[in-house]
């Protein structure tokens, strides 16, 4: 997994709530067998009309927005189907950052096995850095996770909070399986008293 | 000992390892797996070189990509990218030795209601599938979720999770349902009342009274949609009616084993003085045939009321309520009775079981579909067709003017054959209404399974209790 300590970069506004898995990467997309490639269907019905034309208006098509590495959006952000095609989406369009006020459990989970920081932020927060946004190219945003800082165009700091685990894992690119991995022996235990205990399972 | 929840108890039997921070690897009873989900995590085990804990835990079916007509045995029914997808779930089930499923089994169907038919699902158990709509399992007191693919690719390789445990949330229906109110109004109630982020970092158990009357298959409606809400997972306390449905399921226990379970099961229940993170009680009698105008599975309203005015709403919610009703093709302030509906979709996870048609049969037994309505009924599984078919429910279906399908995710999510087209309405039993679900540019109104037999006569939303 990639690792991801700090990222200065443009952040693309799409002041929405309840942004859902289904519009950052509608079923049509889930058919594959990889994990590659989805960042050109990334927010697809939003963003190609019928003859798959580019859409002007949405924010991923303006110039100024189509090298974004951070998305600023509105609450409860990636509600929905569980599909990890969401993040990959979002990962290979060059995204790895999301900040909002807050999002749905599983599509938060995911984000961290795929070297991307979903940072949530009180709502007077995304709505400074959501401006900042607006600004385009010239704005730029600058996250660390070390310390646990995003940093506005206007030189503005603001902390947030991250589980350490997640924190640790995200920072040093590591695999959860390898990790779970090591702890095998205490799986072992369980398992051997759990089929004692439950022998019906 | 203090006092627990139901999810404090089945969540204390399964934690393998936990860490000073309390992040635990929660072991995993059962494995459900589908085509969509999975193909990457098995590929991520043969890159590394790692294979599958425990095969004899991992059921495997295919149902999103899968056609629902007749004629699906015949391979150009499916598109090429479908078809690999399936492919690839048959050689992974063959290959690592899962239970499995395939198309031309007459116990295949939708994952979510196999697992409970086989007897995979039984109470206190721990189970996960790469699927949000695994909160259906919960109906037995199993504590089950939904995970994403690096997850499911964990599971397959360790049998656990690295879970942080939620908070405990209780959501009580008091008294009895109003005749022509089903679960599936007390679910899309519940979400419509706490919003789709309300249960954000809860695990929800659903009780009262109203809980207890319904069937099984009625819980897995009610906690099918627990994920609609936020919630990690939903819970309702095994019972009588609970240990009767496992009883005698190809994969539930026997004899003493049996006996031993149930002893087990007889203790998973919510101590009386245990603590709840968050409490909310709504009263059965207040309870309508409800139905969603907008596009986010929140935006519920019973059938008597109005489409409402963006104006009316709050903060991000104004916007959105805007770009829902104009996507929704509605004006404000209109009669949701005076929605015309062109499809109706009987089906899913959510509302796909025997009791559910048979609800829809009742409303439309002797009646005929509205003139140009496309209608379908998708049961939920083969083994659902099947029984349908003995108690004459397709007949009632097929009289009225029904296609009658085999069984699928189908039309709830539109990766297969079935779709709306841009514009097309839909009442669906199904359980999300996100703009472009079921087909891009397609409408969807939530519904419960008699309240969508009862626009699919008339034509347009409808209050079935004035059908009843």
């Amino acid at each position: 997994m990639n690792k991801f300590t700090t990222l200065s970069g443009i952040a693309a506004p799409l002041p929405l709530i309840n942004i859902d898995t289904d519009m950052i990467i509608p079923k049509q997309f889930l058919k594959t067998i990889k994990r590659s490639g989805l960042g050109v269907n990334l927010f697809d019905e939003m963003r190609y009309d019928d003859d798959r034309n580019e859409i002007p208006d949405f924010v991923l098509n303006k110039p100024q927005y189509r090298e974004a590495q951070i998305l600023v959006a509105g609450d409860n952000f990636g509600c929905g189907s569980s599909r990890e095609h969401a993040p990959w989406a979002i990962a290979d369009f060059g995204i790895t950052c999301v900040i909002a006020p807050s999002y749905a459990d599983i599509f938060y989970n995911n984000c961290f096995k795929n070297g991307i920081l979903p940072i949530a932020l009180p709502q007077e927060q995304v709505d400074i850095l959501m401006k900042d946004a607006e600004k385009g190219a010239n704005a730029r945003i600058e996250i660390d996770l070390e310390a646990q800082t995003i940093t506005s165009s206007d030189g503005e700091v603001f902390t947030f909070e991250v589980d350490p685990f997640k924190k640790h894992c995200l920072m040093n690119g590591l695999d959860d399986i390898g990790l779970t991995m090591e702890k095998a022996a205490a799986i072992d235990s369980f398992e051997a008293s759990a089929s004692q205990a439950r022998p019906w399972v | 000992m203090s006092p627990k929840t139901l999810y404090d108890k089945i969540w204390d039997a399964h934690v393998a390892d936990e860490a000073d921070d309390g992040t635990c690897l929660l072991y995993i009873d059962r494995h459900l797996v589908h085509e969509v989900t999975s193909p990457q995590a098995f590929e991520g085990l043969r890159m590394t070189g790692r294979t599958v804990r425990r095969p004899d835990q991992t059921i495997a079916v295919p149902d999103h990509n899968v056609p629902t007509t007749l004629d699906r045995a015949n391979a150009a029914t499916m598109t090429e990218d479908s078809r690999v997808q399936v492919a690839a779930l048959d050689t992974n089930a063959k290959e690592f030795g899962l239970h499995y499923y395939p198309v031309s089994d007459v116990r295949q169907g939708i994952v979510h209601i196999v697992g409970p038919e086989q007897g995979w699902t039984l109470p206190g158990m721990t189970v996960v599938c790469g699927d949000s709509h695994t909160a259906t399992h919960g109906a037995f007191g199993s504590l089950a979720h939904g995970i994403g693919t690096s997850e499911v690719e964990h599971v397959l390789a360790t049998q656990t999770l690295i879970q942080k445990k939620s908070k405990n949330m209780k959501v009580e229906i008091t008294g009895k349902l109003p005749t022509g109110v089903t679960a599936k109004d007390i679910t899309m109630t519940v979400i419509g009342e706490t919003g789709t982020a309300g249960g954000t970092g809860y695990v929800i158990e659903y009780c009262g009274e109203a809980i207890r009357e319904l069937s099984m298959e009625g819980r897995m409606t009610v906690c099918n949609m627990a994920i609609e809400g936020g919630a990690r997972a939903g819970l309702i306390a095994p019972d009588e009616k609970t240990f009767e449905y496992c009883m005698g399921r190809p994969h539930a226990p026997k004899g003493a084993q049996w006996e031993a379970a149930l002893a087990w099961w007889k203790t998973l229940y919510s101590d009386d003085d245990a603590h709840w993170d968050k409490v909310i009680t709504i009263k059965a009698e207040d309870i309508a045939p409800a139905v969603t105008w907008g596009t986010s599975p929140e935006d519920v309203l019973p059938i008597t009321a109005k489409v409402p005015m963006a104006s009316d709403f709050q903060g991000g919610k104004i916007d959105a309520a805007k770009r829902s009703i104009e996507y929704m093709g509605l004006t404000e302030g209109m009669p949701l009775t005076d929605i015309t509906i062109d499809t109706v979709f009987i089906g899913s996870c959510t509302n796909g079981r025997i009791e559910d048609l048979r609800a829809a049969a009742a409303i439309l037994k002797g009646k005929k579909v509205k003139e140009g309505m496309r209608a379908m009924i998708v049961p939920g599984s083969g083994l659902v067709r099947a029984q349908a078919e003995e108690e004459g429910l397709a007949d009632i279906f097929k009289e009225a003017g029904f296609e009658w399908r085999l069984a699928g995710c189908s039309m709830c999510l539109a990766m297969n054959p079935d779709q709306l087209a841009p514009g097309e309405r839909c009442a669906a039993t199904s359980n999300r209404n996100f703009e472009g679900r079921q087909g891009r540019g397609g409408r969807t109104h939530l519904v419960s399974p008699a309240m969508a037999a009862a626009a699919a006569i008339t034509g347009h939303l409808t209050d079935v209790r004035e059908m009843m």
